[in-house]
């Protein structure tokens, strides 16, 4: 198999992984789909975006988790939006920790103070999950950069 | 996306010309005018480029034939935007995009404000192409 070859298998390979392994959803291929000639590098300028909103995002969530008096609203809100940019790009399991937190802090809103600590559990797992798919997603784009530099294209 | 189905979507809509006099291209078709509101900008990046793709450009200072509103936004919602848009006489084509809202009131009252469609997110191609149907329905 030359070298091309191997590669277009290494991507094919490692996307279905992404894939099976629920890191990607379909909406992942609808992203896909939007690139074109005049806009060749969408897919990663997107997600390039995506990143640089998450870690902001995951940010704010560590301050807000830090005050005496939890905005619980406030966290409500950041991890929201999170869950929509998420959802956006496929990113299928980061959005369903940021569900499971929201309903948690839904929770939070009906029945009082609760310890802080099952928050700050919820930030880990959708930290853990945002970095897990992080570097899924470089390492997908690192192939696709090494194949389109031996003289291959994308298997679409 | 194969160029096939993005063709497709494009003559079912009415911007590319059917009749084959424009010699195939958007001249003799329908233009379409449309406004992403969303404050998170990997949905408006997105949603931009959907549009883009189909032929229709995000403007700012013209009359739009379609608004996009997004409902959670932090300093005024989806619904009173509708709302406001509707009372400054806006008669465009306003589709609410929005995550499945847990309370079946507030998608009520989204819809009440002034929403002639609602998709839920994320959106996909196929998704708006279906509020674009209201179009040609509403004209």
């Amino acid at each position: 198999m030359d070298g091309v070859a191997q590669l277009q298998k290494q991507l094919v390979d490692f996307t279905d992984s992404l894939f099976q392994e629920g890191f990607l959803d379909e909406q992942f291929n609808q992203l896909q789909q939007l690139q074109d000639e005049s806009n060749p590098d969408f897919v990663v300028e997107v997600v390039s975006l995506f990143f640089e909103d998450s870690e902001r995002l995951l940010n704010e969530l560590a301050k807000a988790l830090e005050q005496k008096t939890i905005d619980f609203r406030k966290v409500d809100a950041h991890v929201h939006q999170f869950k929509g940019s998420s959802s956006s790009i496929g990113a299928q399991r980061v959005q369903k920790v940021c569900i499971a937190f929201r309903n948690y802090c839904e929770e939070q809103n009906i029945e009082g103070v609760k310890p802080w600590h099952r928050c700050l559990k919820c930030l880990q797992q959708v930290k853990l999950e945002y970095s897990l798919v992080k570097n899924k997603l470089e390492t997908l784009f690192k192939i696709e950069k090494q194949l389109i530099a031996a003289g291959g294209s994308i298997p679409t | 996306m194969s160029s096939t189905n993005t063709e497709n979507w494009m003559k079912d809509i009415g911007v590319v010309d059917l009749t084959g006099v424009g010699g195939g291209s958007t001249s003799a078709a329908t233009k379409i005018t449309a406004l992403v509101v969303d404050d998170d900008s990997v949905n408006q990046t997105i949603h931009s480029k959907m549009l883009e793709n189909l032929g229709i450009q995000n403007q700012v200072e013209t009359i739009f034939d379609l608004i996009l509103m997004d409902m959670d936004m932090p300093v005024m919602n989806g619904i009173e935007a509708t709302r406001k848009l509707r009372e400054m006489g806006v008669r465009s084509i306003i589709a609410g995009v929005s995550t499945c809202t847990r309370d079946e009131r507030e998608q009520k009252e989204f819809m009440e404000a002034g929403l002639d469609d609602f998709q839920e997110k994320p959106l996909t191609t196929p998704k708006l192409v279906s509020i674009l149907h209201k179009l040609n329905k509403k004209c």
